[in-house]
């Protein structure tokens, strides 16, 4: 369990042995087993099979936050957890608060986040009767879960949901649900929950084998070429320090994923930021050439790759992961290191018996890094660019600031030019791709990190999907700058078909979407319109002043499209800087 | 200034095969499916089987046969599953399979391992003399008889089990029902079970 976790516990522990009532109901044990666990915050809607578990509620000093659809619930506690490094926990009811929760579910399990979903059932006597609102949630959920359980007695309810918290928080994090028909809620029992343990079949390694470790590290000091591959596990393992002090200790380049972005520095010299379809230039050329990889808490993922016979062809591969099916599930690993990735990063780091002899190779990065810039065109005549709006904004920002987003072209531009440098502070939806995660998202990264400034970067069609979750920012009266880059259309769909599709573009357009100035004032948080270049600073500034949710309706080039771009399956070294090279490759 | 267009760019010689396998150019290694017998130990609860199918089909794994049977212990059941798969295939379905939460043990089996597959073969019941023979030919014996029909009861490897169903071929076959395989391994090695 992480710190934070267990300091709570320890305070509450105090407090408990005076005052904490006996456990009656199966629903005060799910309640107390949360208690226990040290969860802050649930992320809900009400319903008839959960209520009872509502009903305990009342009594707790947990936070209950009330939102507008299930499915940011579960999005909202899935950034609570990426966040925070703790489960971030969510309730629906049956039925269609189940299935609404679903996709945060598949989210969260796509990119290893911390999570916990408790859902209402119909009584155990009509499971099976297709009564109303009834789903087989754990049959649903089962494939997009650690595991999902199925409470079938009022006397051991609490210790599922105990053991289902522990879980999503050991090892390779990822979410898991706890199915609770009404009557083993509602049903009597002075059973305390268990400690929060993981299940005894649940073996998580710690350290990798020393030998193991010996013959990587002597393979890395060897190369001539050699880069990190840092992927989201780095961040999860709270080895973002260990990278750094690895890394500029050994002066082996960095490459990070896309949900690896913040485990390491981009403004540090041996940053090359992240690779894959839409990362930058020089990274994916570092990826290509690379003789030696040690890839670090990634799955390789086929964004990544790119086509597999084109990744890294040179490359002796060491893969550290902690879940051994990630080994050479999609890229052959060479020397699998399976542990947690901050302890295998000390054995490495001691392993180590030389540092490799690389000057020239890191020389030939710095070359790339300038013959590949991200950049864009900004004349003064041009439409708004939404690249200059997420610019500034960093700019502007302390490091610490979180990012948030939805899916698509604005995705990318977020995560390209926006310079990150701590972990924890980019909240994506990235296995997944869920459009709409970025509304919800950051109620759940604002609520895990009150003190820390966080910005929604969302596109038009993101936004319209979860914008019901204003309503939440303002009654909590959450502070966060929602900026949504709008091109009146799924501007990432639009820039496919017209790549690849000779431009038809069926049902991509949406030149018909509210103003979302006026629709943010409607929800009762503040709007503003940003047309121009000239009007970028001030609206930000304003924008950030408002002290509750804002949201600016930036209207930006619409014909503008996303670049670096290693097309599906293709070369990560024949990226297309612009339109022209699409016809190359 | 922007950089070498594609391919004009610095580039390395080499390539990988579809399973991300570097691909030696010497030796071109290539991986053909070959069958595996994993044999796994599981809690025996509700819904542990349809986890487990799950996770084959939609991890794409070809099963041939699956049985599930309880063991010595009650609270543990025993899954013999048979798949097709190149050898990074079998791997990864051994990993996949002990991710599992009620997965205490996985095990492939080694090629020589003891695998036994029943079969019961109902036909028409006209020449009950031939059947038995033929039954008798396959180690098997008539377990069931009226007028109609004779049910016949064979065990065996698969391959034998095959044999055995073509050569009853003759009698007007009605029904068959076949278990699949359940294997064990030689000698005195047996499957970890959790403490
Ligand atoms: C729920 C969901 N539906 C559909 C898609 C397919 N999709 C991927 S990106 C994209 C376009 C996103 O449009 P918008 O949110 O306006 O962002 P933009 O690309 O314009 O920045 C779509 C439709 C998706 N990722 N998620």
């Amino acid at each position: 369990m992480s710190e934070r976790a267990s300091v709570r516990k320890e305070d509450e522990q105090t407090e408990t042995d005076e005052e904490q009532a006996p456990v009656t109901t199966g629903a005060q044990s799910v309640v107390r087993a949360l208690e226990n666990a040290g969860a802050e915050y649930i992320f809900g809607v009400q319903g008839g099979a959960i209520m009872p578990v509502y009903d305990a509620l009342y009594d707790s000093d947990i936070t209950h936050v009330t939102m507008a659809h299930e499915q940011g619930a579960s999005h909202a506690a899935d950034a609570y957890g990426i966040v925070s490094g703790e489960p971030g926990v969510c309730f629906a009811t049956s039925g269609p608060g189940a299935t609404n929760l679903v996709t945060g579910i598949a989210d969260a399990n796509m990119d290893s986040d911390p999570m916990i979903a408790l859902t209402g059932q119909v009584p155990t006597e009509f499971v099976g009767n297709d009564a109303f609102q009834e789903t087989d949630t754990v049959g649903i959920t089962q494939p997009v879960t650690k595991e999902s359980y199925f409470a079938s007695h009022s006397d051991t309810v609490g210790d599922d949901v105990s053991e289902a918290f522990a879980l999503a928080d050991a090892g390779r994090q990822g979410p898991t649900l706890v199915d609770l028909p009404k009557d083993i809620t509602q049903g009597e029992t002075d059973v305390e929950p268990k400690a929060p343990e993981t299940p005894d079949t649940y073996e998580v390694p710690e350290e990798a084998d020393d030998e193991a470790v010996q013959e990587a590290a002597e393979v890395l000091s060897d190369a001539e070429r050699p880069v990190i591959l840092a992927g989201g596990g780095v961040i999860k393992a709270n080895a973002s320090n260990a990278l750094r002090e690895f890394a500029t200790e050994y002066e082996i380049p960095v490459i990070t994923t896309m949900p690896g972005i913040g485990s390491f520095p981009e403004d540090h010299e041996l940053s090359l930021e992240w690779a894959g379809m839409h990362g930058t230039g020089y990274a994916n050329l570092a990826i290509t050439n690379t003789d030696c990889m040690l890839a670090i808490g990634t799955r390789f993922d086929d964004r990544l790759t790119g086509g597999v016979d084109s990744f890294a062809p040179d490359a002796d591969v060491i893969h550290v992961d902690i879940d051994p099916a990630e080994i050479s599930k999609n890229i052959y690993a060479d020397h699998p290191l399976i542990g947690d990735a901050r302890q295998v990063l000390r054995q490495l780091f001691d392993a180590m018996p030389r540092a490799p002899d690389a000057d020239e190779w890191r020389e030939q990065c710095q070359t790339w890094k300038a013959e590949y810039p991200m950049s864009y065109d900004t004349p003064d005549d041009e439409p708004l660019k939404p690249q200059y709006v997420v610019e500034h904004f960093s700019d502007v920002t302390d490091d610490d600031t979180i990012v948030c987003t939805g899916v698509g072209q604005h995705q990318m531009w977020a995560s390209q030019f926006w310079e990150f440098t701590e972990p924890r502070t980019w909240v994506s939806s990235h296995g997944l791709g869920t459009m709409g995660y970025g509304v919800p998202a950051a109620i759940g990264a604002k609520l895990a990190a009150p003190d820390q400034e966080v910005v929604c970067f969302d596109g038009d069609g993101s936004f319209l999907m979860t914008v019901q979750g204003l309503s939440v920012a303002v009654r909590e009266q959450l502070d966060i700058t929602y900026v949504v880059l709008n091109n009146e259309a799924v501007g990432m769909v639009r820039q496919w078909q017209d790549g690849f599709y000779e431009g038809r573009r069926m049902a991509s357009e949406y030149p018909w979407i509210p103003q979302f100035d006026k629709l943010a004032e409607a929800f009762g948080a503040a709007g503003f319109r940003l047309e121009d270049y000239e009007n970028v600073e001030e609206t930000i500034a304003a924008a950030r002043d408002y002290d509750g949710p804002s949201v600016i309706d930036a209207h930006i080039d619409p014909g503008e499209n996303v670049f670096p771009m290693v097309p599906s399956g293709g070369d990560n070294g024949l990226f297309a800087l612009n339109e022209d090279h699409l016809d190359e490759i | 200034m922007p950089g070498p267009a594609p391919h004009d760019r610095m580039r390395p010689e080499g390539r990988r095969n579809s399973q991300g396998i570097r691909v030696d150019p010497e030796a071109e290694a290539t991986h053909e499916p070959r069958q595996a017998v994993l044999s796994a130990l599981v809690k025996h609860r509700p819904g542990v089987l349809a986890e487990v199918s799950g996770l084959f089909s939609r991890r794409q794994f070809n099963i041939e046969s699956l049985t599930v049977g309880p063991t010595s212990d009650d609270s543990i059941a025993r899954m013999t599953i048979l798949i097709e798969e190149p050898r990074p295939g079998i791997e990864q379905a051994k990993k996949q399979l002990q991710k599992l939460v009620p997965v205490v043990s996985v095990m492939e089996l080694e090629p020589e391992a003891l695998r036994r597959e029943l079969a019961l073969i109902k036909v028409g019941g006209e020449k009950p003399d031939d059947v038995n023979a033929v039954a008798e030919m396959y180690d098997g014996q008539a377990v069931d008889a009226s007028t109609d029909s004779v049910t016949v009861e064979i065990t065996g490897s698969k391959q034998k089990i095959d044999a055995a169903v073509e050569a009853f071929e003759q009698f007007d076959v009605q029904e068959i029902v076949r278990t699949g395989a359940a294997a064990l391994e030689r000698g005195p090695k047996t499957l970890e079970k959790h403490d």
